[in-house]
Order: structure tokens, then C-alpha cells, then sequence
């Protein structure tokens, strides 16, 4: 099951052209970027890994993806995100986030029901990758 | 923060149809075929590369070898584009230099004019300029350094990086200097990034030349070594003219040939740095006008305030204690 989280999800897989072309935008709007890597993409765990520190003074997108390139080759079976803070009044938020890698296989979620008392039924997504230990959950 | 774009705040689509249609269309130019020409002087124009080379030459005095080779740079960027248009592809050409030569003798201004020419011709994405030191790249303890250089190198990505003074990167006599670790960085990324990034390193001449001596492999990586000769004295008088015009000076007829023999005296001093001496002459020579202004007291007009007379080099130290 494919996991759509952030934007773009929906689309084909952004190649790396793509993807400066987006950071160009991003920092031509002033906004850092910042990576982040997990193996547990539960919708629920929005605190993902922070690959270093988030990037400021950046001109040119070849410095983002150097280090999503350097991500890449340090986590090849985790899902890695890039995003892009916007530090203006009034937003200070994150404005752009997106999936840049994903695990080649991805199994996906089950849907657990729990029954509580006067029989009323609890439901949770447990994903199947969370079965096995961190760092280990994902197949090469 | 400054605020980029349309002033409104929030989340929503903002419209950007005209900048990606724009790049579309520069996307699809078409390779030429081999019969077609293309002209020289149109090419030219369109890239705007003149105004920047012309600038050059107007603001800078002197440095023929300089200008020759940036000129040469200038032209093979240009023909290298052309021959894009035919879809010969004829590879990136090594662009990181080595800039040597006595001190104030524009190694830096030069390095400012060289990032806006390569953006021009479309060499660097960004075209800004990164000036660091030992300092910025160096670090002071274990595994301080590699983040350090790694982050100064990726803020100057799509730019020039001008390394000034970048003979103190290695010390010799420290075999345990964190030096070697950021050259080590550097020669990495000069090499597998040389389409994101133009280094330029610049020091005084016997330095860099031991420099390059205990560092074959950064000399090797470096195609261009351009070497800043010294100012001659009627080319000092000329920076030091138009340093007065820019600062909203000007020179009492009676006081050019003082000043002429300033320049001559203070060359054959000691510690004599080229235009950067003048500089400081003529900023010397505006606090002792400014005072005798003052001293003189009553009204003062125009001409007055704008005018540097012979007493204000007169002064100068260069010419001996006063009688």
C-alpha cells in the first residue's frame, strides 16, 4: 500500500530535477529546508528523524540534495521527507513538506477492532513494517 | 525575514503560471541543424555578457593578463552555449581558479565581477559570491571541521566560493591541524560537484606557490592560475583619481604632481599594498582637509568641501617631517 503523506503524494514518484525545481521554489521564497527520515509512517507520527540541522542561507538547491542524496545512501530502506519552514508572522508553520524516498515495498496497514464494553468497537491502524524492530522493518 | 512575493499571508495557491510557462519554453529549444548558423554578435548581445566585461574594464585599471584571461573564459562560455544549440556537448569546463598576487591589487573585486559574469553566461545558477576565511571552514575540534566546510560549501553552491588568504588552510608545521581535513573536503567536492560550484582561491604569490607545493592535488584540480601583477606608478594615480570621483572628491590642478610623487615615495616604502595604500592616502588626505577646513573657520562654498589640495598629501608622513 502506497503511503500518501505531504504533498504531491498523489503523483508519480518526483525525480531529482523535480525535486531541485521545487527547492528552488522553496528557497527562492525564503523558506529552510529540512530533512527528516522514519521507518514508522503511521499518519500519527508527525516527529520524524532530523537528518542534521535544518539548512539556512542556502542559494541553490544543490546543497539540499547533496544532503538528500547523503540521506539516501545512509538510510536506503527508510522514507525520507523534505521540508520547508515559512518563519513569517502570521504563518510560521511548515509550508512544504514531501516524501523524497520511500521503502520499495511497502506493506501497509491492518485495521484492528477492539471490542470495549456494551460492545462497542474501538479501531486502530497498526502497520504491518511496526512488527518487526526498528531499523529492520522495511526489506531492501 | 523579508517578505517575498504578494504580500498576503497565509496558506492558498499563489499564482505562478507565467514564470513556468516561461520555462517550459526554454526547455523546448530545439537542436539546430548542422548546417544552420547562428549569429555571433546577436548571441552575443543576448547574453549581456559585454556590459559586465566593459564594466570591468572601465572600473578596473590595469591587470591586462587579468582581463585577457576572463575575456577568454568569457568567449569559451560563449562558443561552449553555441555549440550546445548544435547538441555537441562538450562537457562542464573546469572553472575553479587561483588568484595570486600582492595584497590590494583587486584579487577580491575581481572574484565579485567573475561570480556575476558566470551567471550571465549561465555558468553558476545563482551568481553570489561566498567570501570565507580559515576561519569559516576550520574547526576547532575533533569532527568539527567536516560539518563546518560541508556547510559553508553548500551555501555556496549555484555561486562562487572565494577562499581569501587560503594558504593558512594548511599548516605544515601542525601535521595534526584540522586544515588538512577541510582541503580534503574541498578537493572532494571541486571534483564530483564541479557543475555546482566555482572555487576560487586567492593569497600573495610565494605563499600559495608553497601552498600548492605540500598540495599537488589541489594544484592539479585548479585549470585557471592567474597571477595579479603589481600597479605601475601612473595606474595607482588613476585608481587614486577614481576613488576621489566615487567618494565625491576631486584633485587641486596644483596638487597631481604632489600627489604623483605620494604614489612614487610610498611605493618604495615597505608594507606598500598597491591600491589599498592609495585608499588609505586619500583617506588620510580627507581628515586633514576636513580639519583644515575647520581650522580655517568662515564660510566655505562648494568647491571648497569637494577639493583636496597638495597640503592635505603634503602631510603625509612619506614626505619627511614637516619644514
Amino acid at each position: 500500500m502506497r503511503i500518501t503523506q505531504g504533498t504531491f503524494s498523489y503523483l508519480p514518484e518526483l525525480t531529482d530535477e523535480e525535486i531541485a525545481l521545487q527547492v528552488a521554489y522553496v528557497l527562492d521564497q525564503g523558506w529552510p529546508c529540512s530533512i527528516e527520515f522514519t521507518d514508522d509512517p503511521h499518519p500519527r507520527n508527525s516527529y520524524w528523524e532530523m537528518w542534521g540541522l535544518p539548512m539556512f542561507d542556502l542559494k541553490d538547491p544543490a546543497g539540499v540534495l547533496l544532503e538528500v542524496n547523503e540521506c539516501r545512501k545512509a538510510y536506503p530502506g527508510h522514507y525520507i521527507r523534505l521540508n520547508a519552514y515559512d518563519a513569517r508572522y502570521g504563518r510560521q508553520t511548515t509550508a512544504l513538506s514531501f516524501i523524497v524516498q520511500r521503502p520499495a515495498e511497502e506493506p501497509g496497514f491492518r485495521l484492528e477492532r477492539t471490542e470495549a464494553s456494551d460492545r462497542r468497537v474501538q479501531y486502530t491502524t497498526h502497520p504491518y513494517a511496526l512488527d518487526r524492530p526498528q531499523g529492520d522493518r522495511y526489506a531492501r | 525575514m523579508t517578505e517575498t512575493g504578494s504580500a498576503r499571508v497565509g496558506f492558498g495557491m499563489r499564482p505562478g503560471g507565467a514564470a513556468a510557462a516561461a520555462e517550459e519554453e526554454a526547455a523546448v529549444v530545439e537542436t539546430l541543424p548542422p548546417d544552420a548558423s547562428i549569429d555571433l554578435a546577436e548571441e552575443r548581445a543576448e547574453s549581456h555578457v559585454d556590459e559586465v566585461l566593459d564594466a570591468l574594464d572601465r572600473e578596473l585599471v590595469g591587470l591586462v593578463p587579468v582581463k585577457t584571461r576572463i575575456r577568454e573564459i568569457a568567449a569559451l562560455l560563449l562558443v561552449d552555449r553555441m555549440r550546445a544549440r548544435f547538441g555537441i556537448d562538450s562537457g562542464r569546463p573546469n572553472l575553479h581558479m587561483c588568484f595570486t598576487g600582492s595584497p590590494g591589487t583587486g584579487k577580491t573585486t575581481v572574484a565579485v565581477r567573475l561570480a556575476e559574469l558566470l551567471h550571465r553566461l549561465g555558468y553558476v545558477r545563482r551568481g553570489h559570491l561566498v567570501s570565507v576565511t580559515r576561519d569559516d571552514l576550520v574547526g576547532q575540534y575533533v569532527g568539527h571541521t567536516a560539518p563546518k566546510t560541508k556547510e559553508v560549501l553548500k551555501r555556496a553552491m549555484g555561486g562562487v566560493l572565494f577562499i581569501d588568504e587560503a594558504y593558512y588552510l594548511y599548516r605544515a608545521e601542525n601535521e595534526r591541524d584540522y586544515g588538512q581535513e577541510a582541503i580534503e573536503i574541498l578537493l572532494q567536492v571541486m571534483e564530483n560537484q564541479r557543475d555546482d560550484l566555482v572555487v576560487v582561491l586567492a593569497g600573495y604569490k610565494d605563499r600559495m606557490d608553497s601552498f600548492f607545493s605540500s598540495n599537488p592535488g589541489m594544484s592539479s584540480r585548479i585549470a585557471h592560475h592567474i597571477d595579479f601583477p603589481d600597479y605601475a606608478a601612473d595606474e595607482l594615480e588613476a585608481i587614486g583619481t577614481m576613488m576621489m570621483e566615487r567618494e565625491g572628491y576631486k584633485l587641486d590642478p596644483a596638487a597631481e604632481p604632489v600627489f604623483r610623487d605620494y604614489v612614487e615615495r610610498r611605493r618604495a616604502q615597505p608594507r606598500f599594498a598597491n591600491a589599498r595604500s592609495v585608499r588609505n592616502a586619500i583617506e588620510r588626505a580627507r581628515l586633514r582637509h576636513a580639519n583644515r577646513l575647520l581650522d580655517a573657520g568662515g564660510a566655505v562654498d562648494l568647491a571648497a568641501l569637494t577639493t583636496l589640495a597638495a597640503d592635505d598629501f603634503l602631510g603625509s608622513r612619506v614626505f619627511g617631517p614637516r619644514p
